[in-house]
């Protein structure tokens, strides 16, 4: 019976199927951690404001996503009369499914990707560089002013930051002398990036609230001056998916923050004896941990700072992050090449 | 079997945008026809075993150029439909035009000859063992490095043109100082006064900062309420 089913697992089909359920091993999770990442940013906004947040529904209010996510379903679509029926169904679906493909390739423990492709970065930075698409697509198609002003400032924004993200990946990668992202996490056995390219680590993790238009970057959305931006104009579950995709779009930059600077799967101190006790920990239970600790940090700024002026953005990227980030590259790659550090790749 | 339906299939999809690319009455339809065009040749390229090549037209073409493209679209307002009504007259040149590149190209291919090993070459361009990005990088910085220079010159020099022809301040934007607003503590702009209860702040002693005089001469009312709020700030105390 097992062979049969071994045997079945080779053919072209059995390889298919495989991979669909690895896809739903991952996604299924994935979609629970995001319900319950809205959840946490209540409850963490508002212990943070003095408040209780969410408590009403189920034992300290745990089941209050489920309720969300039950309202919105038995909503009615609105599809707006001069809208662009097509387009303005295929943006949230876009952000959505973006958000959800690029998992493909996050190794979350030692061979545990589903697809462990050889340049794996450069995926992931294709697919979020797609992002894009879904909020410009939405903010035409609604053919409403302030949807479309919120798209025009999302492109602006997200196109600027993009640039200074590749430059901080290119010197992970300089570091790691590879594109794969299961050799960057293993380059980091002895020391995780985020300590030799900390100021690299910190501008990653601001650009990464740009990218993912989350405060105090969210002028996209700027409720006091556009409504609420590019998705003024949708409801019920064209929202929903508007709402799921930036959340696991959050998910998805603080797992590519753990990999790239963090260390991934690996346990904290190796060589010392707390770091052979950390080892008894599975690998995937400090990816959440460190990926948790991450999130944390973006709800944190969420309730810390106030929301960025435009312009003011707009030079922090180009004239701050752009200049810095080339610097730091050039610097990291000279001291690799005068040490003889270089990585050798295969 | 599988790379080979894959293959006419992406192929397929890619001609079909294309054409729709051109065909399409709507410009905004057109740039998305583009960019599904886009992701079928970066298909074709994984396909091909270039997956460098591939992640990089994915992530230049559609994550940078594309937007600017749909970006530029959006904005202007052309009358597509407008530019559309020579068609009927223009149609006899396009189509010889159509018909000597057809020719060109007939004529090229038809005598061409290749020898068997540069054959094997395009089959196989690169070593099994090691992957596409490494033999790309020795490549390119390497043999072609004077090329690869000259070409990122080229580019700098384009990206400088545009700034330059597009970059010019006509006094009507009012830019903030960083350095100057980080260095502004509260002393050199609060007053903290005991207001007599019916006195004017003039009576006080207490006027507002000039405006900058260009600007003031257009925006006066606003400048008015403007530091109106942050002279009589101290006034509140």
């Amino acid at each position: 019976m097992v062979d049969m089913v071994l045997e079945f697992l080779k053919t072209p089909f059995g390889i298919l199927v495989l991979t669909v359920i690895k896809a739903l091993a991952l996604l299924v999770p994935l979609l629970i951690g995001v319900a319950y990442l809205t959840y946490a940013e209540r409850k963490v906004l508002g212990a943070m404001q003095l408040r209780k947040g969410p408590n009403v529904v189920g034992p300290f209010g745990l089941f209050q996503p489920f309720a969300d996510a039950i309202k919105m379903i038995f909503k009615e679509t609105v599809i707006p009369s001069g809208a662009s029926p097509a387009l303005f169904l295929m943006a949230p679906m876009l952000t959505f499914g973006l958000a959800m493909i690029a998992w493909a390739v996050i190794p979350v423990n030692d061979g545990w990707a589903i697809a462990d492709i050889n340049v794996g970065v450069l995926y992931l930075f294709a697919i979020s560089s797609l992002g894009v698409y879904g909020v410009i697509i939405a903010g035409w198609a609604s053919n409403s002013k302030y949807a479309f002003l919120g798209a025009l400032r999302s492109a602006a924004q997200m196109v600027s930051y993009e640039v200074s993200m590749g430059f901080i990946m290119v010197t992970v990668l300089v570091c790691a002398g590879s594109l794969n992202l299961t050799a960057i996490v293993n380059a980091q056995k002895t020391v995780w990036f985020a300590i030799p390219l900390f100021p690299m680590f910190i501008m990653f993790f601001i650009s990464t609230l740009a990218e993912t238009n989350r405060s105090p970057f969210d002028i996209p959305e700027g409720e006091s001056e556009i409504v609420a931006g590019f998705f003024v104009e949708y409801s019920s579950m064209s929202f929903a998916l508007f709402f799921l995709g930036e959340y696991a779009n959050m998910i998805l930059m603080s797992s590519m923050t753990t990999i790239l600077f963090l260390g991934g799967w690996l346990a904290p101190f190796q060589g010392t004896i707390a770091g052979e006790l950390f080892m008894l920990i599975p690998g995937p239970i400090w990816f959440i941990l460190k990926v948790c600790m991450i999130l944390f940090c973006f709800l944190w700024v969420r309730a810390t700072f106030p929301r960025y002026r435009y312009d003011q953005l707009m030079r922090l990227g180009w004239k701050v992050f752009l200049p810095f980030s080339l610097f730091y590259l050039v610097l990291v790659a000279g001291v690799l090449v005068f040490m003889g550090w270089l990585p050798h790749a295969a | 079997m599988i790379a080979a339906l894959a293959f006419y299939a992406f192929a397929a999809v890619l001609l079909a945008s294309a054409a729709m690319v051109v065909s399409s009455r709507n410009p905004v339809h057109s740039v998305l026809f583009l960019i599904l065009a886009f992701f079928n040749a970066s298909a074709l390229f994984v396909l091909a075993g270039a997956e460098f090549l591939a992640m990089t037209l994915v992530i230049v073409y559609v994550g940078a150029v594309a937007v600017l493209f749909l970006f530029v679209v959006m904005m202007l307002d052309i009358n597509f439909v407008q530019l559309r009504e020579g068609f009927q007259r223009y149609l006899p040149v396009g189509l010889a035009v159509v018909v000597v590149l057809l020719a060109e190209l007939a004529m090229v291919l038809g005598g061409w000859k290749m020898a068997p090993e540069a054959m094997n070459l395009r089959f196989a361009p690169i070593a099994a063992n090691t992957s596409n990005t490494v033999q790309l990088g020795k490549l390119i910085y390497t043999d072609y490095i004077l090329i690869f220079q000259a070409s990122g010159m080229i580019l700098l020099v384009a990206m400088i043109g545009a700034i330059v022809l597009t970059l010019r301040d006509r006094g009507l934007t009012r830019k903030q100082n960083i350095n100057a607003q980080t260095r502004r503590t509260p002393a050199d702009t609060l007053v903290l006064v005991d207001a007599r209860s019916g006195a004017g702040i003039g009576e006080l002693g207490i006027y507002r900062p000039k405006a900058p005089e260009s600007v003031a001469a257009a925006h006066d009312e606003h400048h008015d309420a403007h530091h109106g709020d942050h002279s009589s700030a101290g006034g509140h105390h």
